[in-house]
């Protein structure tokens, strides 16, 4: 969806505020919850990166633009648990539960057990067809605009890279939102100049890469 | 509905309302056998005192007075990392790039916020920041010039967008004077931001060697 999550390209907001690399992960205990739950969540298979990634996406623009970072993933939690009818408002407002649980797919995470959620899933899958690019190759990003989940980046659509690199064929986040299957595709990393994103008055310096499926592709 | 927005108080009861409502959903799941709370806690535990930039720290260094473990870092970097056996299994398809006098990287995820937790820990603020998602691949060297970075005007600026499931670390260069140093006095150069491509490592006359 061209949602206002996909910033890249946008002007006016404001400077990058650096800050000291021991700072702590979390400014409010509430965050750390937040993140956690959603950890075990997805290790209890409520569900998965791209529909979860989806649920902050359909955040009206201006609450996913006042929202601070945890208070975004909360509201997804919160809407994603409502949604798949894991919870009811009323147990939410009551603050207990009060109706029967929903089958999972996924196993409740333990304590003894949260090293499965620290170390990353993987998205690799076996290809069922060989990649229709090689590196070297120009393709030209195309020029889509899905309602539904897409993790191709509207800066790049319409415009023209080369592939530098091909990562393997992964779980395929368009179909994992829309259909409810993997569907893995081909993933090129695809390096297009500055100037040909941005324009003449771009850096000349400058390369932007982005990491994209095969759907997303076409040679140019 | 209650999910539709966080009411607008001001900045105390708001902070009490986010305390009270992730109270709530964190109890009911518990409450219906979804969660367990003392997993929660390990967690939290976890990124507070375990997984940090100190790791991405050590590969780095070993990177810089080992060749042979660069290159396998540079050609497969879920690999060489689980190699070297740091601390905990690093996941798959990470990538590690490599800055050069001719080269500089940057990295970020505009789309939300794709980071290389395994190895840096949980992103700072600044990265997961609109600021920083909508400028740093347009305008990389402005981005650089709010952490006071300057780089040659001829140098390439490579931005990598963590656009799906492959995370970036960047691996600096090896800063000059550094020669005969132990792989513990160069970790403590090697700063988080250094690892995404927004600083340096520190100067040597930074550190207590």
């Amino acid at each position: 969806m061209n949602g206002v999550h996909d910033l890249g390209g946008m002007d006016g907001f404001g400077k990058v505020q650096p800050e000291p690399d021991d700072k702590p992960p979390f400014s409010e205990a509430w965050e750390g919850r937040v993140l956690a739950m959603t950890r075990a969540l997805g290790a209890a298979g409520a569900w998965n990166i791209d529909v979860g990634r989806y649920g902050i996406e359909r955040m009206t623009p201006h609450l996913y633009l006042s929202a601070s970072y945890y208070q975004k993933w909360f509201l997804r939690n919160e809407r994603l648990c409502l949604e798949k009818g894991m919870v009811t408002a009323d147990e939410l407002k009551a603050g207990h539960a009060t109706t029967s649980a929903k089958s999972l797919s996924g196993s409740v995470l333990e304590p003894e057990d949260i090293a499965r959620t620290l170390v990353r899933g993987s998205y690799g899958r076996e290809a069922s067809a060989p990649a229709a690019f090689k590196v070297g190759d120009r393709v030209r990003a195309k020029n889509i605009n899905p309602k539904s989940h897409t993790r191709l980046p509207r800066f790049a659509r319409g415009h023209v890279g080369v592939v530098e690199r091909i990562q393997g064929c992964h779980v395929y986040p368009d179909a994992v939102v829309a259909e409810g299957h993997e569907d893995p595709q081909w993933l090129y990393t695809v390096v297009f100049y500055g100037q040909e994103l941005w324009g003449p008055d771009s850096d000349p310096t400058l390369e932007v890469s982005i990491e994209a499926f095969e759907p997303y592709l076409e040679a140019a | 509905m209650p999910h539709d927005a966080i009411h607008d108080h001001d900045h105390g009861s708001e902070l009490n309302e986010m305390q009270r409502r992730v109270r709530a959903l964190e109890t009911v799941l518990a409450e219906k056998g979804y969660i367990n709370p003392e997993a929660l806690d390990k967690i939290v535990e976890a990124y507070e005192h375990r997984v940090g930039p100190h790791i991405g720290a050590k590969v780095v260094a070993h990177a810089w007075t080992d060749p042979a473990f660069k290159e396998a870092l540079l050609a497969d970097a879920s690999q060489a990392v689980r190699a070297l056996g740091v601390e905990r299994t690093v996941g798959d398809h990470l990538i590690a790039v490599a800055n050069t006098p001719e080269t500089h990287n940057m990295i970020v995820c505009t789309l939300c916020s794709c980071y290389p937790w395994d190895l840096l820990g949980l992103p700072p603020v600044w990265y997961k920041s609109t600021a920083y998602r909508s400028r740093a691949v347009k305008e990389p060297r402005a981005v650089l010039a709010d952490f006071n970075v300057t780089l040659p005007s001829d140098m390439k600026i490579r931005v990598w967008d963590s656009t799906a499931e492959t995370r970036f670390m960047v691996v600096p260069q090896r800063p000059d004077g550094t020669d005969g140093w132990s792989e513990e006095q160069l970790a403590k150069l090697v700063t988080r931001d250094s690892m995404i491509g927004t600083g340096l490592p520190k100067a040597i006359d930074e550190v207590d060697t």
